[in-house]
């Protein structure tokens, strides 16, 4: 990627208290991202990629605990702000579209009230007549009239929903935007108006986004970069093109193979077997149970994530073989 | 005619709310459609939210009656004879929900939800003879039942709760099926296991499946014969490969363009489609008029009949030079 | 069966973990075992009127005192709380069950049922319990411990009949109340196998909020005289200490101890119900 990273995580632990035991929902993950950039993070529901969007925030609550790692932005590790800096920089620098956030808007709070409420909150200095001025640009801006302001999210279509909840996250501009999911309950023609809006929207105010998903079908029309996690780990991490071109992790081949196509008829593959629980991971490497490549290491040895390609991060003994990496 | 139809709608219209002063929503008008005996197959029901195909479920289960319009099942009409309200009809159609949690009782191991329906339509009496006949069709859709039985719903994967859910299906042996989005909430690696097991209903064991989705990728991997929706009415109908192959409403034109393709030099073609979302034109015309981009003088006069033929058949002024019919395939 | 009863005995016991469930429960399950072993220690007909020698302070003889009527008040405590407990417990059941059957019904089969029981839940909710109450007690001239229980339970129903409805009308679009329906399963076996056991946590709360406000409302009538003549109670105990001015001649022995039980019986029930509301509401839980 590129010199100066606008986000760097490095070696990020989240874990849960369940009952005695600690399950670990993201495992030593590192990542960069520049700025600009469009980042997507796939897997299964339980991989830990919602945990991961919320504990950037440090939105994650008990049980979850963030273990151990740093979270640069722009040079300021996040895990280290006091709460009255967090405050701030929650918003101004990152924001996120949350799971379901369209169903987060208070129905009885008209739509211009709940997005003055953010602007106010954030910045208190600006003027009723400015605030509503921001309110009208950022409501073009995501191609909706500005009449919408005057209605009550009740009277709102999920995609208009959705786009006001965009709206929302841009109202201070911030480096980098974190959606999880934006798209899930929305059908397929509501779901393009909405992500296209997002892509626009993010390149205007310049910032980075990280798209979590498990749709690859919309990854591909969304992200520049694609990372896999499995089981809490960051397992695949490649170009979008290279992605879908040559997958290099088994699990990744399997993900792309197992899409029904909509151009053709074909049998239909699924993944064998289902992700394993966190708190009874096999030893070494934890796709190994579902792997059509398994060799004996692979049970045995946890692969390292390793550079196989100018940027292409890949956690798998057989791609480390075969790109004769390891020593 | 030889043996009726095993499902024969017609005209089926439902209608919700409505006063002096309002005009009710139409969730579904003057729908028709047939499901033969003796040739099971996979009827897939696409369409946005809105587009009524839920409600054709719910009116198939009996869940709902149609203000106008006659549901026939075996010939008979299910709410004027009552069969509607009986075991048996209970029993020869069922279902297979959206949200593969909620259909199970947290209270309950979720075998519970396999047995209830033995004890009910008194197919098993015995405890080791109900045991039987779970652990029989569990395994029918690949589950081992020592890894489900006696747990409880929040301690299995979607996947595998909704497999139960369909070995409870295969296990009633009913002879249609309503599966409401059965994939929608499961995650991608899994579906393809659900799917096949929906393939396997039909083709091992002879039952018919109406396939509810938005999803015409997967509709067009299992499904024999396609219904679109939109706004209520049917605006395509025809056999599954062909419609989604190369659709002609311009409505099913925007949803196959919509699908995202998982390869990133096949990017959204540009827009055709007015943008907005589901339309409000009157419905005195076209229902898709407000967001066509072929639209003609013609369509805000009438809605436009079936045209086409060969069992296709489009709700589109486009096609009218072709052969026109008035009831559908 | 068995794993319903799992079900059943696991989520009933999951809450004791919380350290105030734990609290509450010991503080009442110390108060029914006052009542239960005193009377080895504490000859409890000392508690009837003109037993002992009248408004003594406390001595050895006599740990807690004696009042004006010639009580020992030590024993009218052992005799009293027990029946305290029971006529609220006893309220409070009675009350969650007609509550929770009627709030089943309405919220199950909505329509005219609904709009029937709701009307009259809704109107007995506008009407002051206390002065019906002192109606009925006043008409009511023999009233016992089992009795004035049933008064209280017949207007303090709707509470619960309030909270098991609403829950219904939620439980009852859950889809696996639609599948029961498609297993053949008819309306009263619904309501029985598939609604109600989901129900016992929120009927568990309620009852436990209908018996201190059962007790509260028993004390009431007690304080004014219009509870059980015969039988000690602690309200009793309070309404003779206000009759013979405890107060102002410095009695201080008479009112303090019905007084301080009440408030641990309070408190004990009070740690109970928010433990369980922290069960039965999952979004408190996680925010501990």
């Amino acid at each position: 990627m590129i010199d100066a990273p606008l986000l760097s995580i490095n070696d990020l632990s989240v874990s849960y208290a369940i009952g005695n035991e600690r399950a670990r929902a993201v495992d030593g993950l590192s990542l960069t991202l520049g700025a600009g950039q469009r980042l997507g993070i796939v897997g299964e529901s339980g991989s830990g990629k919602s945990t991961l969007a919320l504990a950037l925030m440090r939105l994650h609550k008990p049980p979850a605990m963030i273990d151990s790692g740093q979270i640069l932005l722009g040079g300021t590790d996040i895990l280290r702000l006091d709460q009255g800096a967090l405050r701030k920089f929650r918003w101004s620098e990152v924001a996120l579209i949350p799971q379901g956030a369209m169903n987060a808007l208070n129905p009885v709070i008209k739509v211009r009230e709940q997005m003055a409420d953010t602007i106010r909150a954030h910045r208190r200095d600006m003027s009723a007549r400015d605030i509503n001025k921001r309110i009208d640009e950022l409501l073009v801006r995501v191609g909706l009239s500005t009449s919408v302001a005057g209605l009550y999210p009740h009277e709102l279509s999920g995609g208009m929903k959705q786009r006001v909840c965009i709206a929302l996250a841009i109202v201070l501009e911030p480096k980098l935007i974190i959606a999880d999911e934006p798209t899930s309950a929305l059908d397929v023609v509501v779901q393009r108006v909405v992500i296209e809006t997002l892509k626009d929207v993010q390149a205007q105010i310049g910032a980075a986004m990280i798209m979590i998903g498990h749709d690859m079908g919309l990854m591909a029309q969304s992200v520049d970069h694609l990372a896999v996690m499995y089981a809490g780990r960051l397992v695949d991490q490649a170009p979008i093109r290279e992605f879908f071109r040559r997958p290099l992790h088994p699990y990744s081949q399997l993900l792309i193979s197992s899409l029904p196509s909509p151009d053709e008829t074909r049998p239909l593959a699924g993944i064998p077997g289902m992700q394993p629980s966190l708190l009874d991971l096999p030893a070494g490497c934890a796709f190994h149970p579902r792997c059509p490549l398994v060799q004996p290491i692979c049970r045995e040895v946890m692969p390292p994530l390793e550079t196989v390609e100018p940027h292409r991060r890949v956690a798998c003994h057989v791609v480390a073989e075969a790109y004769n990496v390891r020593a | 005619m030889s043996a009726p139809d095993l499902l024969n709608l017609e005209g089926v219209t439902v209608t919700f709310g409505g006063g002096i002063h309002k005009a009710p929503f139409v969730a579904l008008e003057d729908l028709s459609l047939s499901i033969p005996t003796g040739a099971p197959e996979i009827i897939a029901v696409a369409g946005e939210s809105g587009s009524g195909k839920t409600t054709l479920g719910r009116v198939i289960l009996g869940l709902t009656k149609p203000v106008r319009g006659r549901v026939a099942f075996d010939g008979a009409d299910i709410w004027a004879t009552g069969a509607v309200h009986s075991r048996g009809y209970l029993r020869s159609v069922q279902a297979v929900f959206q949200d593969p949690f909620s259909v199970f009782n947290p209270f309950y191991p979720v075998e519970h939800l396999l047995r209830a329906p033995l004890k009910m339509f008194g197919i098993a009496r015995g405890r080791a003879e109900q045991d039987e006949r779970i652990t029989t069709a569990l395994r029918q859709v690949g589950l081992k039942p020592e890894q489900v039985v006696g747990r409880y719903p929040h301690q299995l994967s979607g996947g595998q709760r909704q497999r139960i859910v369909v070995a409870r299906a295969l296990m009633l042996r009913p002879r249609l099926i309503v599966a409401d989005e059965p994939v929608s909430m499961i995650d991608a690696s899994l579906r393809a296991n659900v799917l096949e097991n929906l393939r396997a209903l039909r083709d091992e064991h002879g039952i018919s499946i109406l396939y509810i989705t938005h999803d015409l990728a997967t509709a067009r991997q299992v499904s024999n014969r396609l219904y679109v929706l939109y706004r209520g009415r049917a605006v395509e109908i025809g056999a599954a490969g062909d419609v989604i192959g190369a659709p002609k409403h311009p409505y099913t034109q925007l949803l196959m363009s919509s699908i995202p393709r998982p390869d990133p030099d096949a990017p959204w073609p540009a827009e055709h489609v007015r943008k907005g979302e589901i339309g409000t034109s009157d419905r005195a015309a076209c229902v898709f008029l407000d967001r066509c981009p072929h639209r003609m003088p013609i369509c805000a006069k009438q809605p436009p009949d079936f045209m086409l033929g060969d069992g296709r058949a489009v709700s589109c002024y486009l096609y009218s030079d072709g052969r026109s019919e008035t009831a559908a395939a | 069966m068995r794993a319903f009863l799992t079900n059943t005995i696991g989520g009933t016991l999951r809450p004791l973990a919380n350290p105030r469930m734990s609290v509450g429960v010991g503080i009442l399950l110390a108060l029914v075992l006052l009542g239960l072993v005193g009377p080895m220690f504490v000859d409890v007909r000392l508690s009837e009127p003109i037993s002992v020698r009248t408004n003594q302070p406390p001595s050895w003889a006599h740990p807690l005192g004696t009042d004006s009527g010639g009580r020992e008040l030590i024993a009218v405590m052992i005799a009293g709380t027990p029946q305290t407990l029971k006529m609220g417990i006893l309220a409070g059941f009675i009350g969650v069950l007609i509550g929770t059957f009627l709030g089943l019904i309405s919220g199950y089969f909505g329509g005219w049922t609904d709009r029937i029981i709701s009307a009259v839940t809704d109107t007995m909710l506008t009407i002051p319990p206390l002065a019906i109450l002192l109606v009925v007690a006043a008409a009511v001239r023999a009233v016992n411990v089992e009795s004035m229980a049933l008064i209280i339970a017949s207007l303090s129903w709707m509470y619960a009949a309030r909270v098991v409805r609403a829950q219904t009308l939620s439980l009852r679009e859950q889809s696996y109340v639609q599948m029961a329906r498609l297993s053949g399963m008819g309306h009263m076996r619904i309501l029985l196998a598939e609604i109600f056991p989901n129900m016992v946590p929120i009927a568990f709360a309620s009852l436990v909020g209908a018996t201190s406000g059962a007790i509260l409302s028993g004390m009431g009538l007690e304080v004014l005289g219009l509870g059980p003549q015969n039988v000690p109670t602690l309200g009793m105990t309070i309404y003779w200490a206000l009759l013979y001015a405890a107060f102002s001649r410095g009695m201080w022995w008479w009112w303090t101890p019905p007084v301080l039980i009440l408030v641990l019986l309070f408190l004990a029930l009070f740690l109970i119900s928010s433990a369980l509301d922290d069960f039965a509401n999952p979004r408190l839980r996680s925010s501990r």
